[in-house]
Parts: C-alpha cells; structure tokens; sequence
C-alpha cells in the first residue's frame, strides 16, 4: 500500500480527507480532470498546479497506443515525461476499448479488440493491463474489470461482476510495484443491491489500498445512481478512499459526496469548454448564445480565476469555438471552479458548515430557474422546457422554502430513501444534466 | 509616443527607442511585434505572457478585422478598448489591418470608396470611415491609415492607382480621426521605384508620427526589394519609426533592418508553430552551430535546416533535451523534445503553445542580437555571418542529395 488516508472532519455520512500519495498529499473530496494523452487540453502544468488540480487522469488505453508506455518507462514514467510533479491515475483501458471499439469482445481471458492500428485481433488481459500501468507509472492504478453498461440487466450483470471479482485476484498478483502505487479494485453489480453487495465484500475481503465504484454514469436514471452510490459507500471500509467513476457534473459531485464518496473524475469540465459552455454557480453558461456579444460581464463575478478577472462574456463569445485561446481560457475557468468546489466541500465539513454550503449551492441553481420560470430573458436552461415545467409545478403549487428545507433534510440525514423529495431531485438533476 | 533613433551600422540599419502610450516601457527597435488573433497571441495564454522576455514581448500588433464578427464597435467601447478588453495593461497596440495570415489584402475588388479583404468572415471592403470606427473603438496606441496593397506583378496604372488611393485614404482616415493613438502613414507602391518614391513623399508632407510600409511579401523577389525599400526609407526623415508589414523569415527581416525598418510582425512564428518547427539557430551570432554527430543525410531528411528543427520528426521519439539547450524560456525549462514530438502526433494542443513561447523567445533574442550588433558598429558583418550559415547549410543539402 502506498497510500495514507487520514479522515480530518465528518458531516454525517460526509468526509474531508487527506490522502498521501507518493507524488503529493491530497485534499479530499477532490475532482480530477482527464488528460487523456498526457496533457490535459490546452493547459500547462504550470497553469493546472496553479489552479489547484492535485490528481490528473491518464488514459492507458491511449498512452499504450502512442507514445507506448514503453518509450514512457524509458524516459522515466509519466510524471517525467509531462513534467507533472503531481499526483496521477490511470485507468485500465477495458473501458476505454469497450466504449471507443465496436469490435471489443469480453472472454474470461480478457477484452478482445481489434487493433486500430492494423486491425489485427487483440487481448486486453488483467495481467497486461497491470504490467502497463506499473510501466506508466501513476500513484493510482485501476484494475481491469468487466464493465457493463447498467441499463443492461439480466444474467450479464451477474456474469461481469462476478467475472470482475476473479480479475482483481490476477491483478494483484501481475501487480510489481505495490510500494509505489496503488491499486484499487471496482464494484461492479449494476443497480442490482444483492451483486453490489457481494461485490463490495468480495473486494472488502482483498483489503486493496481504495475502492471505486463503477459501472454508473452510463444512462441510469439518477434514482438508481444515488441509490448505488449509497449503498456502496455505506458497505466499504471507513479508511480508504472511494472513487466514483465518471462523475463529474457539480452537482453529482456534491450529492456523492454528501453520501460519503471522495474522489471524481469527468471528461465534462474540460469538454464542454470547447463547445463554448461555461460552469458557473446558477448551473452553465452558453457563450456562444447571441446575448453574450453584448454583455460586459465577467463569465461569473464571483470567480476570481485568471480569466474572470480579466475578461468579459463579449470578449469570450468572440473567440469560443472559433479560436484555439477560446477553450483554453475556458477551460481554465471550468478547471477553477470544478477545484473550488472541491476544496469548498473539503472546507465545509472540516468546519461543520456542510449543510449551509449545500443550501447554498442549491439555492443559486434554484434562484436562476426561478428567473427562468418568470419569463425573465434569461440565458442560463435555455432549452429545458420539460424541466420548466416540472419545476414550475413545485415552485408555484408547493412551498418554496418547503422544498429547500426538504432538501436540507436529504443531506443531514442522509439515509436513502427517506425524504418525499428524492424522486423529484431525482427527476431535477436528470433533467439538468441531460441539457448538458 | 516618443522615438529616438540612436544608433547607426553600416549606412541606414539603425537601433532605436520607441515608447508607446499604454506600455510603461521602452522599448528597444529594431523590434518585433507579437501578431495577435483577436488581440491575444494565437495559442501563448495571457497569464503565460509574462513568461517572455520584458519588456520586448510588449508591443503587440491587432488587426481590426478580427473583431467584425462576434463583438461590436460599441460593445469594445464599452469595455474600454483593447488593454481593457484583452486584460493587458503594460502593453502597447499598433493596429494593421493585414494580418497577413488569415486577412490579406485582396486588390481585384478594392475601388475607389474602400480596401478589400479576404477574412475569415467573406470578402470584405472597408471605408475609411468605417475603419475609423474600429479604430476609435478599439483605441490602439498607433495605427496604420488604410492603404490600397497591390502584388508585384501588377500593371503600372494599378500601381499609380494604388498610390492615389492610399494618400486620399491616408487624408480621409487622419481628418476622421477621433482618437489620440499615433498615426502611422500607410506608404504603398508596388514593385514600382518611382511610385515607392512618390508615395514616401507624399505621406512625409502630412503630419504623421510614423511609417507603416505596406504591399511586402506580396510576391515580389528578395534580389528587387532592398532597391523597393531603399527607395522608400531614403525619403523619410531620420526622427519617426518605420513598421512593415510581409517580412518574416530571419534574412527578410535583417534585409529589412539593412534598408533601415524598425518595427516588424511575427505572422513567421506562426507559421513556424502550426508547421511544428522550433527556431535553433545560435543566439550567440558568432560560432558555428552544425552539430557533428548528425549526419548530412540525416540532416536533409529530417526537415531541419541550419535555423530551425522540425518536432514532427521521429528522431526526436526520444529525445530528452530540450529544444535548445541553456535556453531560458517555459517550453525549454520545462518539456522535452520527446514530449512535444508526442504531443504533435496525438494532435494536442499544448504542442502549439509550448512552440510558439519557444519560438516567440527565441526569435525576440534573435532580435535582441540585432541590436547589439547595430549598436556596436558590427550589423553588416553579423548579417553576412548569418547568411553565411544559411549558404553552407544549401551547399550541405547539396552535397548529400
Ligand atoms: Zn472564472
Ligand atoms: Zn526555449
């Protein structure tokens, strides 16, 4: 094991952590941006250590295609070659074959692809996958699992988590460099409680330095996922980490965390920047939206990143999708605020301030729909009717307050399900994130 | 803006100092002027700015077509023009409406009432009026009046035209003027002797504070334009800078120096980036820097010349020294060669922004050579020198072909 994780405050199922890795001491809750080639796109190291990034995600699936991990061990792992002083982590390239090739195949021996290269057959084993990831080099190393997309049900779910469970036995065993980095094995299950569960177990049992939760993020409804993501925190070990997968919208991440999750990762931040969208407090802000041109406005007055110090709505809507600089700085404001909400999580319930951060955080998207509703030329959801909908139903037919106080008690007490509220948080979020 | 020229070598290159309104420095000429794409270098981020030599990465060159799409002239005036837009504000803005990258002057369609161009936006004719607009909005610290720019090969008449035009425009532009930036002259003419002759004096008759020579890199041959550019610089009094627009490659630009130009764009360094070359040669201007162990084949193959190396190339897979060695600039203190040549091949985009801050550096330091060598006495000898270089690398290439 080459990870310490020392719990610094706790808000119910809630925690700030700090976790030592052998590149650098983290603070938890923490987002992790995805630099898939070994940059993340358009930003130096210079400018990610600034902005606060403590982990960057490698995609080894990628890296093994070029540069080849390979020449990486050659010239001294990863961290050397992108001249990154921080920590790293790099998945295990299942997913990566099975979501970019139509032709992956899963066996017991591994995930069969076929070469883009040059097209000939090829196997993915546990073992490979172990023994390229030790050559890259990352503080965190994910195993090889078999990923199932979970609005798939039936016999495959069970087959795949039980298929994941005898994998990680053969990824700790291919595993040669346990005192440099850490291995963390990935519960699999789908929504089914009874697979998540001997999941859980099964890899409680191995004793792995931190666990993550797979398989979400792929369509599930957003009642399902909490509904996992609680049942898996509450089942794994107290002193490890935990790591959703693939969650990256602000407000997944504060829910997860709420549930007691720490550690994220999402392509969105740094995507979205190039189509030009902004994350902001009330929720995104489209700058290639007509009004933009006009407004002298910095992308959020609240941010004190470099660019909202310096630019306007105008200027920015001038370059984005048109200009190299466009996602860039973009990009550099989207990596901002994911880090401020990471370390305002972290911060909150180190200072028992938790449920008040959340309030807050709910009420400002609250506050922007409500000007949407009233038919305020408003540029944020622009195209969210159906949401509108909804939620004009509860704004205007239910107590406001009542709803938001509603919300509170979802976060203080934690427990699932509990609260009348959750089916239409549910419905809320579903719909937020779907207008992404 | 104040400019003393200060110092002369070998005839008319000349060393200089050029203060500019927003910019708190002065800055030394001859100098490079950072092309802009919308007020901002192409891929180098603000905050990445200051990672360049101070204060010679100060002045910076805006082409106002870049903002007819996407922002108004009253929005920009809104937000205070272009040190307040651009979030920049110790640095100073010359405005030229060639890019000459993306917005070229296009001569078939200019007339009588306005400059066309080619942009990313379609054809365009600009007026004078209009193109004081831009101008009043975006407040640069100097400007270049509208110029009618023809390639070398047209006729005699369209030249005459072309001088006749830039000179009305130059009259229309300064009495439409509501700005207190510094007016550049435009000085056109073609590859026409007598009409470079006459448009320097014409504009010299006006009260301009400088000279921004036009209709360069325009097709016309190295051997005609030191005659082009003599015949221009000849005619202008010692006391105002001279900017030029279409001269980019290292030997354009001592050319330019040699014929006595102060103020030059860096569309080359663009070009050098999106191309994934890096600039190598020598800062030191005197020894020779053929590296021994490379092979003449090897040299003919691999894209590089005696000035610059291409990062593209698999011989760099590698390689773990950064582009030149000592130099100070982020990419080098910071990346390998091996890291950028990966960069280029997955098409990322920090491969544009690491070489256009090496390149940015190092040709600001080719620059800074210049000087030196003006201020000393020794420009004519540096240039040979470099030339020279340039001449045994052919003979190389030659050689092992
Ligand atoms: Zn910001
Ligand atoms: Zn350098």
């Amino acid at each position: 094991m080459a990870l310490r994780f020392e719990i610094l405050g706790r808000f119910n199922r809630a925690r700030a952590a700090q976790l030592t890795l052998p590149h650098f001491v983290c603070q938890t809750p923490l987002f992790m941006p995805v630099g898939t080639q070994g940059t993340i796109k358009g930003l130096t190291t210079n400018q990610l250590e600034e902005i606060g990034c403590q982990i960057i995600l490698g995609n080894t699936y990628h890296l093994e295609l070029r540069p080849t991990s390979e020449l990486i061990d050659e010239l001294g792992g990863l961290h050397k070659f992108m001249n990154w002083p921080r920590a790293l982590l790099t998945d295990s390239g299942g997913f990566q074959m099975v979501s970019l090739l139509h032709l992956a195949d899963i066996t017991e021996e591994g995930v069969t692809f076929q070469s883009p290269v040059d097209g000939k057959p090829m196997l993915l084993t546990p073992e490979e996958s172990i023994q390229i990831q030790n050559r890259i080099g990352a503080d965190i190393i994910m195993a090889l699992d078999d990923v199932v997309r979970t609005t798939i049900t039936g016999p495959r779910v069970e087959e795949a988590m039980y298929r994941t469970l005898r994998w990680i036995d053969r990824c700790i065993a291919a595993h040669k460099r346990p005192n440099e980095q850490n291995l963390f094995g990935i519960v699999q299950g789908g929504l089914d409680p009874v697979l998540r569960d001997i999941c859980v177990k099964g890899l409680v049992d191995r004793n792995l330095p931190g666990y993550a939760i797979g398989g979400l993020s792929g369509g599930e409804d957003k009642d399902s996922f909490w509904r996992v993501v609680a049942q898996c925190t509450a089942a794994l070990p107290e002193d490890k980490p935990r790591y959703v997968m693939g969650v990256g919208y602000p407000l997944d991440i504060v829910v997860c965390s709420a549930l007691g999750a720490d550690m994220y990762d999402c392509v969105y931040p740094t995507r979205t920047a190039r189509f030009g969208t902004a994350l902001v407090p009330e929720g995104v802000l489209k700058l290639k939206h007509k009004a933009m041109a006009d407004d002298v406005r910095p992308i959020d007055p609240t941010c004190r990143c470099m660019v909202c110090k310096n630019y306007t709505r105008a200027y920015i809507h001038c370059l984005v999708t048109k200009d190299a600089m466009g996602s860039q700085l973009l990009s550099y404001h989207n990596l901002y605020y994911m880090m401020k909400l990471s370390r305002d999580l972290h911060s909150s319930i180190i200072q028992g301030q938790f449920p008040e951060f959340v309030r807050k955080f709910l009420r400002k998207m609250v506050l922007v729909l409500e000007m949407a509703l009233t038919f305020v030329p408003c540029i944020f959801f622009i195209n969210f009717s159906l949401f509108c909908f909804v939620f004009c139903f509860f704004f205007f037919f239910t107590n406001h307050e009542l709803f938001l106080v509603n919300l509170d008690h979802f976060f203080t007490n934690a427990e699932l399900p509990t609260s009348n509220c959750i089916p239409f948080l549910a419905s809320w979020s579903f719909h937020v994130t779907k207008s992404h | 803006m104040k400019f003393a020229a200060q110092a002369w070598s070998n005839g008319r290159a000349r060393a200089g100092v050029l203060q500019l309104g927003s910019c708190p420095y002065a800055i030394e000429t001859p100098a490079l002027l950072l092309s802009t794409r919308k007020g901002l270098p192409t891929f180098v981020s603000p905050d990445l700015l200051p990672s360049l030599p101070s204060p010679d990465s100060h002045l910076l060159q805006i082409s106002p077509l870049h903002f007819v799409e996407g922002l108004s002239s009253k929005t920009i005036s809104n937000i205070g023009g272009l040190p307040k837009m651009l979030g920049l504000h110790e640095y100073g803005f010359a405005a030229v409406l060639r890019d000459s990258v993306v917005c070229l002057p296009e001569c078939d369609s200019t007339n009588k009432t306005g400059a066309s161009f080619e942009t990313p936006c379609g054809r365009l004719l600009i007026k004078p009026v209009e193109y004081m607009e831009m101008i009043s909005s975006l407040k640069p610290d100097l400007w270049a009046t509208l110029a009618d720019e023809v390639p070398a090969w047209v006729s005699e008449k369209r030249n005459r035209t072309s001088v006749d035009r830039t000179v009305k425009w130059l009259d229309d532009c300064m009495r439409l003027s509501m700005t207190g930036g510094d007016v550049f002259g435009a000085i056109v003419g073609g590859s026409s002797i007598e009409e470079r002759q006459r448009c320097a004096q014409e504009v010299v008759r006006r009260s301009v504070s400088g000279f921004w020579i036009g209709g360069f890199g325009l097709g016309e041959s190295m051997d005609e334009r030191f005659t082009l550019l003599t015949a221009v610089t000849d005619n202008l009094p010692a006391e105002k800078p001279r900017q030029i627009c279409g001269l980019g490659l290292p030997e354009e630009v001592l050319q330019g120096i040699a014929a006595g130009i102060d103020l030059f764009d860096s569309t080359y360094i663009y070009h050098l980036t999106i191309g994934g070359f890096a600039l190598t040669f020598p800062l030191d201007g005197i020894k020779r820097h053929v590296s021994k162990h490379v092979s003449h084949s090897q040299l003919s193959d691999i894209g590089r010349d005696h000035t610059k190396i291409n990062l593209k190339a698999t011989i760099y897979r590698k390689d773990t020294s950064p582009i030149v060695d000592g130099c100070n600039c982020y990419t080098c203190q910071n990346h390998t060669k091996a890291y950028i040549n990966h960069l280029l091949n997955v098409h990322e985009m920090l491969a544009q922004i690491l070489l256009e801050i090496h390149n940015t550096h190092h040709y600001l330091g080719f620059f800074r050579m210049i000087r030196e060598a003006i201020h000393e006495g020794r420009f004519e000898q540096f240039r040979q020198k470099f030339i020279e270089r340039s001449c045994d690398h052919i003979l190389t290439a030659a050689l092992s072909a």
